[in-house]
Parts: C-alpha cells; sequence; structure tokens
C-alpha cells in the first residue's frame, strides 16, 4: 500500500513536469510569434555582431526550447552524465563549428559581390 | 598462458567493461541518440547552408513575413506567421501526447498508451497535412511577379505599398502562347511545365495603363523594408529589364525571390517532413503493436520510449525551422 502510494505520487511529479514544459514551450512560442509580428524597433535597429537584438533574442530562446524538449521531454535529465555528454557536446561542438566556419565565409562572399568586380546584378 | 592477458587496471570500474554497462541504456535506447546526434548534424548541415546562402544573398533575401503570409479561409488578409505558429502548436502538442505515452508505459497501462499514441499520429497527421497546404500555396504562388534579365524578382505595388497580383490589372489578350510538345521540333526536348497567364508584353501594356502601379525591388531599403522604385524609375525598370513572367514557385524560379530560397525551403521543409511522415509510420506500427499486447507481454514499453525520442526529435528540429526559416 505504502509502496503504490509512492509510485502514484512520483507519477504524479512526472506528470507535473509534462505539463509545465508544455506550458514553458507555448508560452516561449507566443512570446516569438508576437515579437516577430511586431517587430520593436529598438530591438531591430540595434544590433549586437552584425545580428540585430531580436534574432539573438529568437536564437537563444530556441535554444532553451530545444533544452527544455531534449532535456525533459527525451528524459535527458535522467540519463547518466556520460550518454548526456556523448550526445549534446558532440552535436554542440560541431554545429558550433559549421556556423562559425559558413556563416563567416558567406559573410566574406557577400563582401566580394559588393565590393570586388563581380557584376552578377546585370 | 593465462598471464599474457592484457590487465588495464581499471576491472570492476566504469570504464573497465564488464558488467557495469556507462550509459546505463539498452542498446537499442543508445543506437537511437546516436542516430539522432547524426541526424541533428545532417539537419544543421542543411541550416546552416541556408545561412550561407542567406548571409552570401543578405540584400536580396526575401523578408518571411511577406512570404509566409497567408492562412487558410483568409484569403488576402496579411497573416504573417499565424498559420506557422499554430503549425508549431501542433507539433509541440503532439509530442506532449507521445511523453504521456511513454510515462503511462513505465506504469505498464496499456490503454493509456494507446490512447496517447493515438492522438500522437493524430498530431502527426494534421501536422503532415498543413504542411501540404502550406507548399501548394507556396507552389501556386500568389501574386505573382516579374524576372529581370539578371534573375531579379521584382514585384508589384499599390500607392500604399499594398502588393499588387498580376491579375489586379493586367489584361489577358489574344497572345496566347502554347505548350510546345517533344516532336514539335527535332532538337527541342521540354517545354516549361506550365506557361504563365500572361505574357511579358500584357504585364507591362497593364502597368503603363495602371499610373499608380509601382515596382518592389529585391533589394533592402532598411531593416525588413524593401526598396520601392518611384513610378517613372519603375516604368524604366520594367520595361528594359523585364524579361519573364513568374507565378509561384518551383526549383528553378520563384515569384518570391531567389531561387536559392524556394530550393532551401522546398528541401528543409520537405526533408523534416519526410521524417514526421516516417515518425507518424513508425508510430503507427507501435500504436498496433500496443494494442496486441506485445510489450504487455514483455512488461516493458521501452520500444514507446525509442520511437518516443525520434517523435521528440522531429518536435526539436521544427524548433529550429521555424526560427532560421520565419522568424529570423
Amino acid at each position: 500500500m505504502a509502496q503504490s502510494k509512492a509510485v502514484s505520487k512520483k507519477a504524479n511529479k512526472t506528470k507535473k513536469r509534462i505539463w509545465s514544459v508544455f506550458i514553458y514551450l507555448s508560452i516561449i512560442t507566443l512570446v516569438e510569434v508576437v515579437l516577430g509580428i511586431i517587430k520593436p524597433a529598438f530591438l531591430v535597429e540595434n544590433t549586437l555582431i552584425t545580428l540585430p537584438f531580436l534574432e539573438w533574442i529568437f536564437i537563444i530562446l530556441t535554444i532553451y526550447k530545444a533544452y527544455l524538449i531534449t532535456w525533459a521531454f527525451m528524459h535527458m535529465e535522467h540519463e547518466p552524465k556520460g550518454l548526456r555528454r556523448a550526445v549534446v557536446w558532440t552535436a554542440l561542438f560541431l554545429v558550433l563549428y559549421l556556423v562559425f566556419i559558413l556563416l563567416i565565409e558567406g559573410a566574406y562572399v557577400y563582401d566580394v559581390y559588393k565590393n570586388g568586380y563581380i557584376e552578377w546584378n546585370f | 598462458m593465462e598471464g599474457t592477458a592484457l590487465q588495464t587496471g581499471t576491472e570492476g570500474k566504469t570504464w573497465g567493461g564488464g558488467e557495469k554497462s556507462p550509459m546505463k541504456a539498452s542498446y537499442g535506447k543508445l543506437m537511437m541518440w546516436f542516430f539522432l546526434t547524426s541526424d541533428a548534424l545532417t539537419f544543421s548541415g542543411f541550416l546552416v547552408a541556408y545561412g550561407f546562402s542567406r548571409f552570401k544573398f543578405a540584400d536580396v533575401w526575401p523578408i518571411a513575413d511577406n512570404v509566409f503570409n497567408a492562412f487558410p479561409g483568409l484569403h488576402g488578409v496579411d497573416a504573417p506567421m499565424y498559420y506557422v505558429a499554430l503549425m508549431t502548436f501542433i507539433l509541440i502538442f503532439s509530442s506532449v501526447t507521445m511523453v504521456l505515452a511513454v510515462d503511462a508505459g513505465h506504469r505498464l497501462e496499456k490503454g493509456k498508451v494507446a490512447t496517447y499514441m493515438l492522438l500522437t499520429i493524430l498530431g502527426g497527421a494534421i501536422f503532415l497535412g498543413s504542411q501540404a497546404w502550406e507548399w501548394s500555396h507556396f507552389i501556386e504562388g500568389t501574386h505573382g511577379a516579374v524576372e529581370t534579365r539578371g534573375g531579379q524578382i521584382v514585384q508589384f505595388v499599390n500607392a500604399d505599398g499594398e502588393r499588387m497580383a498580376l491579375s489586379d490589372f493586367v489584361e489577358s489578350g489574344s497572345s496566347e502562347r502554347v505548350q510546345y510538345e517533344r516532336n514539335d521540333a527535332f532538337w527541342f526536348s521540354s517545354d516549361s511545365k506550365e506557361i504563365p497567364k500572361y505574357t511579358i508584353q500584357e504585364v507591362k501594356n497593364g502597368f503603363e495603363a495602371n499610373p499608380d502601379l509601382m515596382l518592389r525591388m529585391p533589394n533592402n531599403a532598411a531593416e525588413g523594408e524593401k526598396e520601392i522604385l518611384s513610378r517613372k524609375a519603375s516604368m524604366d525598370f520594367l520595361m528594359n529589364n523585364g524579361e519573364q513572367v513568374v507565378q509561384g514557385a518551383n526549383l528553378t524560379h520563384n515569384e518570391y525571390g531567389p531561387p536559392l530560397f524556394a530550393d532551401f525551403f522546398f528541401f528543409i521543409t520537405g526533408f523534416h517532413g519526410f521524417h514526421v511522415f516516417t515518425g507518424v509510420m513508425i508510430n503507427v506500427i507501435i500504436f498496433f503493436n500496443v494494442l496486441i499486447g506485445t510489450y504487455e507481454k514483455r512488461k516493458s514499453y521501452e520500444m514507446v520510449e525509442k520511437v518516443g525520442l525520434y517523435w521528440h526529435f522531429v518536435d526539436l528540429v521544427w524548433v529550429f525551422v521555424f526560427t532560421f526559416f520565419y522568424l529570423v
């Protein structure tokens, strides 16, 4: 009897976690959509490392959403450290590398098109 | 001979092998995680390639709000992002029902697992249907545009800066072009699949006859806005550079901007949609396994957990696609 009570208590806790994560995800998505529709001027005009603040906000919220999905829905929070790091660090490192190298290259090609001698807009 | 066996000094410890598994996960679950890691890298490759092209053509890249602003049933109403936001909610909610199914599986509640699986499948199917609508809308196009010799896309706006459809001001004349077939000429292989409704000359005539029309250029005037030419400059530009009429989008032309934009749209959302589709299929298989009691007999619903991982991953990818395609 006492054991089944403990089990149901644990089950309730898991359910609560699931629904609260769902609510967080929904609120973040709503915030993103609202910001995307009204586009506050000061967030668009001010930039940090070539990107407007607004885009940084979107990116940070997205990463937070990804964290919530992976940790709560995919149960990463209950996995041992080894598994967590094998999956998350690998992906994180390679993605950061890709982003770094390709976006810088893209910006460079943009400069060549703009200031170089190539006429592509004939 | 026993003396030659290698002793590492780690026997009995975490990395010594043997009984204890450092990841504390079954083979199947571990492999699902590693598959998802590699799949995440594939998607990152696509999205970063999109970022590369966007940085490269930063000045002429279309603004998402001008492209994805339609909602089923609201014809001609500017509704940026409402539709994708809805799709996002559908997918998040199907993720919730999936995790509830996994949770019920831990407690071996067969009925609940089946119900939640069914809801998840339903959510996935609705998402796929929404995506099909969005694709067909994108392919059919809304307003139509003109492409220049250099491949620039120019769109038509009225004095208030609202986008005008070709059908609003072009009169279809007698100069209808016929679709050529393979056997019409010796070296001819195929014509474009769909000949635009109007010829470029008819568009030019219609533009001349409506003095309040102006051109919206592909390049940015300010952050989040495209340049609109004056009436005189518009006339000059269209008459001298207008080369062909573009209606809708395909892999080589699209009325929204550079062909690359449509290519990435089809490829990335298509690849994601393919994942959703396979996810639904796998969920259906697991759903029937639940119904016939396969996991009940095993006393373990770990299969549900494994497909759950895949399903959440599909949701995870959509979160990124949503941000990089529709928001930033």
